[in-house]
C-alpha cells in the first residue's frame, strides 16, 4: 500500500515534467531539448516569489503559467516557425529542432546563471507530514500531486471535448489533412507549443517545493520527460500520463523491494523493453 | 609620395608604441602577478563550486589588491586574475590549465574544484611545476599520488579518515549510552559515495556496530522516501548517508517528514552549506555532517564576516574555509620566497607551517594530516566535533526529535 | 556502370589532400606541446567520434544518442582493468566490448525509426550507466577508478590521429563498396531497399558495430588523460549531444562533413571559454542559434553549394 501511494505521488511529479513536452512534440512536432530548462525557470520563479515576496509557490503558478505561455508563443513564432517552413521532411525538422532547442537550452542556462548564480536552491514550504493510513507523506508532494491530477484531467477533457482541443488533436494526427479541412495549422501548433511551455513551467513551480535545483540541472528533467513521452507514444497524452504513473510505481517498487540502487536502471530497462515490443510506444500506432 | 605615405603610416604607430613602452618601463617596478583559476561555473559540480570556491577567489583577490598586492622582493604586485569555466568536464579542465600555462603564462594556478578535476589536471601542474594545493580533493590514494606528482598537496582529508571519524563519533555516543549499535547506512552510487561506503563497512564492524541497512541509490533520484522508509524499518540507532548535495537535502526532508528519529543522523557533503540550515531551520539542530570548522576562533570569525561583506554570500562551514586557507598558503609561500619562482614556492610549501583561517597547516609528505572530519549543527552553527588533531572540538550532542 | 579503375582522378586528388592534411596534423606536437596540442586532442577526439557517428547515421538518417554509452564503456574497461592488464590489451577489449554492445543495440532497435530510435538510444545509454554504477557499487571495486599510467598527451594525440585516419579509410571503403550503396538506398527508402534484396538488418547492425567500437576505443584511449573516472562524467549525455550536433553542423551526409563542424565548433567554443568565462553557456547558445539559422544545410552542404556555383561559373567561362 505504502509503495502504491509513494509511487503514485512520484508519478504525479513525472506527469508534471512530461505533459508539456508531449503537447509540444505531439502537436507542434518540436522535440524540445530546452524543456527541462523551462521547467527549472518555473522553479526559479516560484523560489523568487516565495523567498522574495513570501508568496506561496502555489499562487505563483498563476503568474508563471501565463508568462511562460506568452514567452513560448514568441519562441515558437521566432525560432520554430522558420524551421517548420524550411523543412522538406519530418526528418529534416527533427534535426533542425534538435539543433535549435539545444542552443536555446544553453541560452536559458546562461540567463539563469547570470540572474541567480550557480548555487543550489531550495526552500521549505508545506514540508509537514500528512498521514494517509497511518503512514506519513510530505504534504507538498501531495499538493503537487493533486495539481498534477487536476491538470491531467483538464487537459484530457479539453483536448477531447472542446473545439480548440479537437483542432489540436486533428493537427497531431495528420497536419496535412488538418490543413485541408480549413484548420489554421501554424497557429494550432504555436498554441500547443505555448501551452506545453506553460504546463512545463507551472510543473517546475510545483516541483520546486520538494526538489533541490540549480541552473544546470534542466537536462535531467528533459531526459526523463523524453523517455516518458516516447514510451507512451508521442501522439497521445494518455500514454504520457499512464507511463508517468507506471514509472513512479515501478521505481518505488524496485527501491523498496529490491534495491534503491536499481531504481533508474529499472525505469530505463522498462523503457527499452517497451520499445522493443511496441516500437511506437504504448499508445502509438504503426504509421504505415 | 608612396614612400612618404608608408613611412607616415609607420611612424604613428611607432610613436604610440614608444609611448606605451615608456610607460611600461615605469610599470615594471610595480608589476602584477598573474593568477589563473579554472573550475566549474556550469555542469553537475557548479552548485558546489559557486558556494565554496568562486566567492573565495573573489574575496582573496580583492583583499590582496586592496592591501596593495602580494609582497615580493621587487615590491608589491597586484593580482591579475584570469578565470575559466571548465563545465565540470575533465577535457575542458585540461585545456583550461594548458591555456593558463602556455598562452596566458600565469605565474600560479589555483587548484580546480573536486577530486576528478584535480586528478585530471595534476599531470599538467606537475609538467609546468605549478604547486597544486588541492582544497576539495578527497582520496585514499594520497601516497601513490604524492609520489607521482612532487607538487601536489592534499588538505581536505582522506576517505578512510572520514569513515573512521564517523565511526569514532558514533562509538563515543555508544559508550555514553546515547545510542545502541545498530547503524543504517546508505550511499549515493557515485565514485565518492562508493569509496566512502566501502571504507566505512569494515571500520563500522570493527568498532562494534551492526549495519542493519546498507543500500545505495543512484545520483539524481527524484524521490528518496523508499530509502528512508527502508532505513526506518530496520530500526537503527544511527543513520549515516554518504550523500551528495541534492540528495543530502532530499534525504533529510524525508527523514523529517517520516519521523526517522535517531539520536545520531549524518549526511555527508552539503550538510555544512548555509542553504542546509536555510531550508531546515531549527530541524537542523543536532544533525551531523562531513567536515566542520571551529567558527569561534577570531580568524574564522573575521573570515566569515568579510566573506559575507565582500562577496555578499555566506561561506559554508567546511570547504569554504579550506579553499581560502589554501589561497593563504599560496600567498604566504610566495611572499616568503619573494619571487614567482614556482619550484622554490613548492619547496617552501613542503617544509613550512602556515597560519590560516583553519588554524596552522603544514604538509607532511605533501599531505595535511590535521583536518576536520565530522561537524554538527548546534544552535545555528556547524561546529567541528571530530578531527584528526584540531584543537577546539565541540562536544557531541544527541540529536533531538525533529 | 561501376568504375573499373581502382582510383578515379578525383579520388586520387582527395587521397593526396587527405595524406597531406594528416601529415600536417601529425606535426602539431612537434611545434607545440602546450595549449594548442590539448586543443588538438579535443578536435581529434570529436573528429573521430563525429565521423564514426556519421558513418552510420549520415546515410541511414538514424540519429543515435548512444555515443556516451560506448565512450564510457571504453573508459570503464580501461579504468577497471588497468591494474591487472597492459593498456593495449585493454584497448582491444574495449573495442570488442563496444562492438558487442553495438550489436545488441542494433538488433534491439531494428524495428524502431525516427524519434523513437533517437530517444531509445538515449535511454539505453543511461541504462548502461546505471548498470555500470550499480555493479561497481555492489562489487565494491573502488580502486578501479584511477588510471595512473604515464602516457604523454602527444602519444594520445597521435593515437587519436591514427584512429581518425582509420575511420576515414573505413568510410571511404564503405562508400565505394556495395555496403555503401546499400546504405544509401536504405537512407532514401527502407522499403525499396528491402524489396531490392538488401539485407537491411545486417547492413544497419554492421555499420552500427563499426561506429560503436570506434567510440569505445576513443574512450579507452582518453582514459589515461582523465586519470579519475566517474560515471557522471564518463557517461555524460552531453557528449552524445555534442557529437551529434558537430556532425550535423558540418553535414553528416559527407564523409568529410563532420570535421567541418568539429573544427569551427571547437575553435568557437574555445574562444568563448577564453573570452567570456562567466557567460559561456549564454554565448554558446547564441553562437549555436546563429549557425542553425544562418547555415541551414550544415557547413559541408553550404560549401558544396558554393563549390557547385564556382564550377558552374568556371565551366561557363571556359566554354
Amino acid at each position: 500500500m505504502d509503495i502504491i501511494i509513494i509511487g503514485v505521488l512520484l508519478g504525479g511529479a513525472y506527469a508534471l515534467m512530461a505533459m508539456g513536452l508531449q503537447l509540444q512534440y505531439g502537436v507542434a512536432r518540436i522535440m524540445n531539448l530546452a524543456s527541462g530548462e523551462v521547467l527549472v525557470a518555473g522553479s526559479f520563479a516560484a523560489f523568487w516569489f516565495f523567498t522574495g515576496a513570501n508568496y506561496s509557490p502555489i499562487y505563483s503558478i498563476f503568474f508563471v503559467a501565463p508568462v511562460a505561455f506568452g514567452l513560448n508563443w514568441l519562441i515558437y513564432k521566432i525560432f520554430m516557425r522558420p524551421l517548420v517552413k524550411r523543412a522538406k521532411s519530418e526528418g529534416q525538422l527533427e534535426v533542425d529542432s534538435i539543433l535549435s532547442t539545444f542552443g536555446q537550452s544553453f541560452i536559458l542556462v546562461g540567463l539563469m546563471l547570470a540572474i541567480f548564480g550557480g548555487k543550489y536552491f531550495n526552500y521549505s514550504y508545506l514540508e509537514r507530514p500528512f498521514d494517509i493510513l497511518g503512514q506519513a507523506y510530505e504534504l507538498n508532494r501531495i499538493v503537487a500531486f493533486l495539481f498534477s491530477i487536476t491538470l491531467c484531467i483538464v487537459l484530457y477533457v479539453w483536448l477531447n471535448r472542446t473545439r480548440v482541443g479537437l483542432t489540436l488533436r486533428a493537427v497531431s494526427v495528420n497536419p496535412e489533412a488538418a490543413g485541408l479541412v480549413g484548420i489554421d495549422v501554424p497557429n494550432a501548433a504555436a498554441l500547443a507549443f505555448a501551452l506545453g511551455g506553460a504546463v512545463t513551467a507551472a510543473g517546475g513551480a510545483l516541483l520546486s517545493m520538494f526538489l533541490t535545483f540549480d541552473a544546470s540541472v534542466g537536462v535531467i528533467f528533459t531526459m526523463k520527460a523524453l523517455v516518458i513521452v516516447i514510451m507512451g507514444g508521442v501522439r497521445d497524452i494518455r500514454g504520457t500520463i499512464l507511463v508517468a504513473f507506471i514509472l513512479g510505481l515501478l521505481e518505488t517498487g524496485v527501491a523498496t523491494l529490491i534495491d534503491p540502487g536499481l531504481t533508474l536502471a529499472s525505469a530505463y530497462l522498462l523503457f527499452i523493453l517497451t520499445l522493443i515490443v511496441r516500437p511506437e510506444g504504448i499508445f502509438g500506432k504503426r504509421s504505415k | 609620395m608612396r614612400t612618404f605615405l608608408t613611412s607616415k603610416r609607420l611612424i604613428m604607430p611607432a610613436l604610440a608604441f614608444a609611448a606605451i613602452a615608456a610607460f611600461s618601463v615605469d610599470a615594471m617596478a610595480q608589476k602584477t602577478i598573474k593568477i589563473g583559476a579554472s573550475a566549474p561555473k556550469t555542469g553537475p559540480l557548479a552548485g558546489g563550486s559557486t558556494v565554496s570556491f568562486w566567492p573565495n577567489v573573489e574575496l582573496w583577490v580583492k583583499q590582496i589588491n586592496a592591501a596593495g598586492g602580494i609582497k615580493l622582493k621587487s615590491g608589491k604586485a597586484k593580482i591579475e586574475l584570469i578565470e575559466y569555466d571548465d563545465r565540470t568536464n575533465p577535457g575542458e579542465a585540461i585545456k583550461n590549465i594548458q591555456r593558463l600555462a602556455t598562452q596566458d603564462k600565469v605565474d600560479f594556478i589555483l587548484a580546480p574544484y573536486g577530486t576528478g578535476l584535480n586528478l585530471a589536471t595534476a599531470p599538467l601542474f606537475a609538467k609546468f611545476n605549478y604547486p597544486l594545493i588541492t582544497h576539495t580533493a578527497i582520496t585514499d590514494k594520497v601516497e601513490a599520488l604524492t609520489k607521482r606528482y612532487p607538487n601536489i598537496f592534499f588538505s581536505l582529508g582522506t576517505t578512510t579518515a572520514f569513515a573512521g571519524s564517523v565511526a569514532k563519533v558514533l562509538g563515543k555516543m555508544k559508550s555514553a549510552g546515547t545510542i545502541g549499535n545498530k547503524v543504517a547506512m546508505v550511499n549515493v552510487a557515485d565514485a565518492f559515495g562508493i569509496e566512502l561506503a566501502n571504507a566505512a563497512r569494515p571500520i563500522f564492524k570493527k568498532a562494534g556496530f551492526e549495519i542493519v541497512y546498507d543500500k545505495s541509490y543512484p545520483l539524481g533520484s527524484p524521490d528518496l522516501s523508499p530509502v528512508i522508509r527502508g532505513a526506518k524499518a530496520a530500526k537503527p540507532d544511527a543513520f549515516v548517508a554518504w550523500s551528495y548535495p541534492p540528495d543530502t537535502f532530499g534525504l533529510t526532508a524525508q527523514a523529517k517528514v517520516q519521523g526517522l528519529d535517531v539520536k545520531a543522523y549524518y549526511t555527508a557533503v552539503a550538510t555544512a552549506f548555509p542553504v542546509f540550515a536555510g531550508k531546515f531551520g531549527k530541524s537542523a539542530e543536532g544533525i551531523l555532517g562531513a567536515g566542520g570548522i571551529n567558527p569561534e576562533t577570531t580568524a574564522m570569525k573575521n573570515y566569515r564576516a568579510t566573506h559575507k561583506k565582500i562577496t555578499g554570500k555566506t561561506a559554508d562551514y567546511w570547504a569554504s574555509g579550506m579553499v581560502y586557507a589554501t589561497f593563504q598558503i599560496l600567498q604566504q609561500a610566495i611572499e616568503a620566497v619573494g619571487t614567482t619562482d614556482r619550484k622554490a614556492v613548492t619547496a617552501h610549501i613542503k617544509k613550512s607551517t602556515f597560519n590560516t583561517v583553519m588554524g596552522p597547516i603544514n604538509f607532511k609528505n605533501q599531505n595535511n594530516e590535521v583536518f576536520w572530519t565530522v561537524g554538527q549543527w548546534q544552535s545555528g552553527k556547524f561546529y567541528g566535533v571530530s578531527s584528526t588533531g584540531h584543537p577546539g572540538e565541540k562536544s557531541i550532542k544527541a540529536k533531538p526529535k525533529w | 556502370m561501376i568504375e573499373d579503375k581502382f582510383l578515379t582522378r578525383r579520388e586520387l586528388a582527395g587521397f593526396i589532400i587527405a595524406i597531406v592534411a594528416l601529415a600536417i596534423a601529425a606535426m602539431l606536437p612537434v611545434l607545440n606541446t602546450g595549449y594548442i596540442l590539448s586543443l588538438g586532442v579535443t578536435i581529434a577526439m570529436y573528429t573521430v567520434l563525429s565521423t564514426s557517428w556519421a558513418l552510420f547515421s549520415g546515410p541511414t538518417h538514424y540519429i543515435s544518442l548512444a555515443t556516451a554509452a560506448f565512450f564510457g564503456l571504453g573508459m570503464y574497461v580501461v579504468g577497471s582493468g588497468i591494474e591487472v592488464l597492459p593498456f593495449p590489451i585493454l584497448a582491444i577489449i574495449a573495442t570488442c566490448a563496444g562492438a558487442v554492445l553495438a550489436f545488441l543495440i542494433g538488433v534491439a532497435t531494428l524495428r524502431l525509426s525516427g524519434i523513437y530510435f533517437v530517444i531509445f538510444t538515449l535511454g539505453l545509454a543511461e541504462f548502461i550507466r546505471q548498470i555500470v554504477t550499480w555493479v561497481q557499487t555492489t562489487m565494491g571495486t573502488s580502486s578501479g577508478l584511477y588510471v595512473l599510467i604515464n602516457i604523454e598527451e602527444k602519444t594520445i594525440y597521435w593515437r587519436l590521429l591514427c584512429l581518425a585516419a582509420f575511420v576515414y579509410l573505413i568510410g571511404w571503403g564503405i562508400n565505394r563498396s556495395r555496403l555503401g550503396f546499400a546504405l544509401r538506398i536504405i537512407g532514401n527508402d527502407e522499403e525499396v531497399a528491402k524489396h531490392s534484396g538488401i539485407n537491411v538488418a545486417l547492413v544497419k547492425v554492421l555499420l552500427f558495430m563499426i561506429s560503436g567500437s570506434i567510440a569505445a576505443l576513443t574512450g579507452a584511449l582518453l582514459a589515461p588523460r582523465w586519470t579519475y573516472i566517474e560515471p557522471t562524467i564518463a557517461f555524460s549525455p552531453m557528449l552524445s549531444f555534442l557529437v551529434v550536433i558537430m556532425a550535423l553542423v558540418g553535414g553528416a551526409q559527407r564523409l568529410w562533413g563532420p570535421i567541418l563542424g568539429v573544427i569551427p565548433f571547437a575553435l568557437v567554443w574555445d574562444l568563448i571559454t577564453a573570452q567570456f568565462p562567466n557567460q559561456t553557456a549564454l554565448m554558446l547558445g547564441i553562437a549555436f542559434l546563429l549557425v542553425v539559422y544562418a547555415i541551414p544545410n550544415g557547413i559541408g552542404g553550404q560549401g558544396a553549394k558554393y563549390w557547385a556555383k564556382f564550377k558552374h561559373w568556371r565551366d561557363f567561362r571556359v566554354t
